[in-house]
Parts: structure tokens; sequence; C-alpha cells
């Protein structure tokens, strides 16, 4: 065995910068993955049968086949089919917002339903619409209710972000690569690639129990 | 004024409300009483059409309100009703508890709202409150608050689902005393309650339900004194 790190210490901070470029992408697609995903669990609870079908078939879509199919096509197949020359980073943050979104909509669709049903009969009793009765009323305590869930789903997708260094966005994993056939050494850059992650998802583990625990004392 | 006309229910296999008919006047309070699962609440909630009723007719003031082109919750803002379990909004606190639904509904300002909602507030004996989330607030006092949050959007009546039932003993009077204040104000209200005493004392007529019938309905006094129904009488033997 013959680890040298003191070789990649030039790369570090090349390999760092990949924290923001995963993060941001990351971000991004949870907020797309968080506002579509909302509307899909309005589909989904909605007497309307054809808005559930909907929502239930794009669920079953994106859950049910592979993300980095999802990915590919997204990146290679667009630009084939429209002639899109589609970046690698909306690519990204398209696959994986609309992949979260399936998954997202799963948990709003439970935190709504968790809510007390009193809350609708309340509010529909003092006359209130079914807009500002979702809005002001419902989604908030379902938000409540799944802020442990969405911290999970933003941890896994962190995890899962490593996928992106197929289609070539320069994350954390993707630079750990470029560094490593630079060095014609894989094994340093790969294990420092891990720790980062590591570090990351145990920050946002740590944070997502402080959030927890705040709630719980809410309550 | 309320009238129900022919009322009947049905879930599913079981009959919950069978033929109900009666008129709630101006002013008049009614206290509905009852076994458990006789239809107590399935008929007070038909009234806000919270459930449609599978038959029969609704009519406030004059107007039926089962048609299926009713807007319900244009008719809902002039009913405001009271649950056992008060479901008063968890993440407001009192004060936008009670103005919310006036500012939402009706469009009334929020200056306008949370004036009228202090105003209420201090009826029901809340004035210091205001700030307060609903899980810091007891049975008793929750349920004032939703009384207030009820009363808030005017309405012409008021239906109160055994409003005392979810509470401690020592709470009970402090809510019945702001429902009794109420009634001396002339609202029309509807009552199911199991507390006698009080359905003596509050109401103009007593109705009495049973496995979905309306089996009786007389004047308190006579009610209580002499029930005609063989099943009124059981009924009173087993909780008077
Ligand atoms: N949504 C529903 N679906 C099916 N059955 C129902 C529903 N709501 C009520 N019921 C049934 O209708 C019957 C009457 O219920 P209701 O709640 O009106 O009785 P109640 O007189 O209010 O009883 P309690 O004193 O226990 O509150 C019960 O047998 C109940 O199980
Ligand atoms: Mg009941």
């Amino acid at each position: 065995m013959n680890l040298d790190f003191s070789q990649i210490v030039p790369y570090i901070p090349f390999i760092l910068e990949g924290i923001w470029a995963t993060l941001k992408f990351v971000s991004v697609s949870i907020l797309m993955g968080f506002i579509l995903g909302t509307l899909l669990s309005l589909c989904k609870i909605t007497k309307t049968p054809l808005l559930k079908w909907l929502a239930d078939a794009y669920t079953s879509i994106f859950r049910g086949t592979p993300l980095i199919l999802q990915l590919m096509i997204i990146y290679y197949a667009v630009p084939q089919l429209t002639g899109y020359d589609i970046s690698a980073f909306l690519s990204a943050v398209l696959a994986f917002g609309l992949n979260s979104a399936a998954y997202i909509s799963e948990i709003i669709r439970g935190g709504i339903l968790a809510v007390d049903k009193g809350q609708t009969e309340a509010a529909e009793a003092l006359g209130v619409p079914y807009k500002p009765m979702m809005l002001n009323i419902i989604l908030p305590q379902a938000f409540k209710n799944i802020l442990p869930a969405m911290m999970n789903e933003f941890i896994t997708l962190t995890k899962e972000s490593a996928l992106v260094s197929t289609i070539g966005y320069l994350d954390i994993m993707r630079r750990a690569q470029v560094v490593g056939s630079d060095l014609y050494r894989n094994f340093e850059p790969l294990l420092f690639a891990g720790l980062i992650y590591w570090v990351i998802v145990y920050i946002l583990t740590s944070v997502g129990r402080l959030v927890e625990r705040r709630l719980r004392q809410s309550d | 004024m309320i009238k129900a006309n022919n009322i009947t229910k049905v879930f599913g296999e079981s009959t919950v409300l069978q033929q109900i008919t009666t008129t709630i006047k101006q002013g008049e309070v009614v206290t509905i009483i009852g076994p458990s699962g006789s239809g107590k609440s399935t008929f007070l909630r038909c009234l806000n059409l919270l459930e449609d009723p599978t038959e029969g007719q609704i009519f406030l003031h004059d107007q039926e309100i089962t048609l299926p082109k009713t807007n319900k919750l244009v008719i809902r803002k002039n009913i405001g009703m009271v649950f056992q379990h008060f479901h008063l909004f968890p993440h407001m606190t009192v004060l936008d508890n009670v103005s919310y639904a006036p500012q939402k509904v009706k469009g009334v300002s929020k200056q306008e709202a949370e004036k009228t909602a202090k105003q209420l507030l201090t009826k029901v004996g809340l004035t210091d409150k205001e700030d307060t989330y609903p899980n810091r607030l007891s049975g008793g006092q929750k349920q004032r608050v939703a009384i207030a949050r009820a009363l808030a959007m005017e309405p012409s009546i008021m239906l109160f689902d055994e409003p005392t039932s979810a509470l401690d003993p020592e709470m009970v009077k402090e809510v019945l005393d702001v429902i009794k204040d109420l009634a001396q104000t002339g609202m029309t209200m509807v009552i199911v309650t199991h507390e006698m005493n009080f359905a003596k004392e509050v109401a103009d007529r007593v109705l009495f339900l049973d496995n979905g019938r309306l089996v009786e309905e007389a004047e308190p006094t006579r009610f209580f004194e002499q029930p005609t129904s063989e099943r009124a009488r059981d009924f009173l033997d087993k909780v008077l």
C-alpha cells in the first residue's frame, strides 16, 4: 500500500470548489422539486380523477426508473430531439428537480393527510374558499409535519448528486476524477471527495436534528 | 330562521337520519339531545351543508340552500359553527384565529377585523390572550376563542356540537356562561349537548333524536318533566 496525499494538496482548492457546484444545483433542484411536488400533491388529493391520474402517473414514472437514466435522457436526448444544446447544469437541475418532485409530492401528500380533518372543517364552516384554506391553513401545518422528511430528501439528493459527474458537470465527484486522471492516482482524490460528502451530510443531518428538536419543543 | 324539511342522510348502508322536519325561528335557542350515535352531529352538519342531505331540503331565511347550484361558502358565512374539539388553527395566534376569516371571506380590512376580534375576545373574557398560541390555552379558553372566531363572521345562526364535552368539569361553566350570554342577545342557536341542566335552562325548545329519528320536540319543562315517548323517558332515566 502506498498512499501519498501530499500530491493532491495543490488540487485541494479545485476540488473544494466542487462543494459550491454541488450544493448550488442540489439547492435549485430541491426548490424546484418542492414547488412542483406541492402542486403534484395537491393534484393527488383533489376529487378530479384526471389530475389525480396524471400526478400518480408522473410519480410512478420518476420513481420507477433510474435517476441516471432520467439524467442521460435529458442531457443527451433533448438536444437530439430539439436541437437545443442543453447545459450540464440545466440538465442536472431538471433531472434532479423533476425526480425529487415525485418523492416530495408523496411526502407532502402524507403531510397534508396528517393534518387534522377538523382543520378543513373549521375553515369550511367559516366559509373560507379552497385556495386560501390550503395556502393559509392546511399547507403551513403540513410543511411543519414534513420538515424532517424534507431534510432527509435533501441529504439523499446531495449524495445522489454525484451522478451528475457522468455528464461532465464539475461537481465534487467529477473534480476528484479529473484530479485522479491528472495524477494517475485515483485513490487519494476519491477518498478526499468521500470525506467532503461525509462532512456535508454530517452537517445537514445535525441541522436536521436541531430543527426537529426545535419543532418538538414548540408543540 | 332555518328550516329542515324531511332530511334523510344515508352513509353507505346505514340510514343515519330519517325524515327530520323542524323549523328554528329567528332568535330561538334549540337544544338537541339524544343517545350517542343517534345522529345529532350529522343533523347539525346538514344544517350548514358540511354534510349533504341524501334527501330533503334545508331553507335558510326561506331560501332553499340544498339546491345543486347553491354556493355553500356563501351560506356558511351566515352560519357559525363551534365544534366539540375546538379546531382552532394551531399556527395562528388567538387574534389571528378570530380575525382571519372576516379578512379572507368578507374582505374586511386587517385593522377593522382585528378591532372586532379584540371586542369579541373581551366579550368572551380573553382580553389578555390575543398574542397567545392555542396550545398555551386551557380547553375552556380554546372553546371561548372558537366561539369568538365563529361570531367574528357575524352569522345569523350559531351551531354548537357538544361544546363542553371535551372539557374538564371545572371549565364547563365558563363556556356555558358565554353561550348563555349569547342566548340573551337574541342569537338564533342550535346546540347539541349532554348537559341536561343547561339544555333545560337555555332552550326555548328541545329536540330529542333517537336512532336517526326526531322522536320528540317540546319546550324544556314539558320535555324534562313529562316526556311523551318511551325512548325519551328511558334516556332521561339514564342521564338524569
Ligand atoms: N362520515 C360518516 N360515514 C359513515 N358513518 C357515519 C359518518 N358520520 C357519522 N356516521 C354514523 O352515523 C351515526 C350517527 O352519528 P353522529 O355523529 O351524528 O351521532 P351523534 O348523535 O352525534 O353521536 P355522539 O353523541 O356520539 O356525538 C353513527 O352511527 C355514526 O357512526
Ligand atoms: Mg356527535
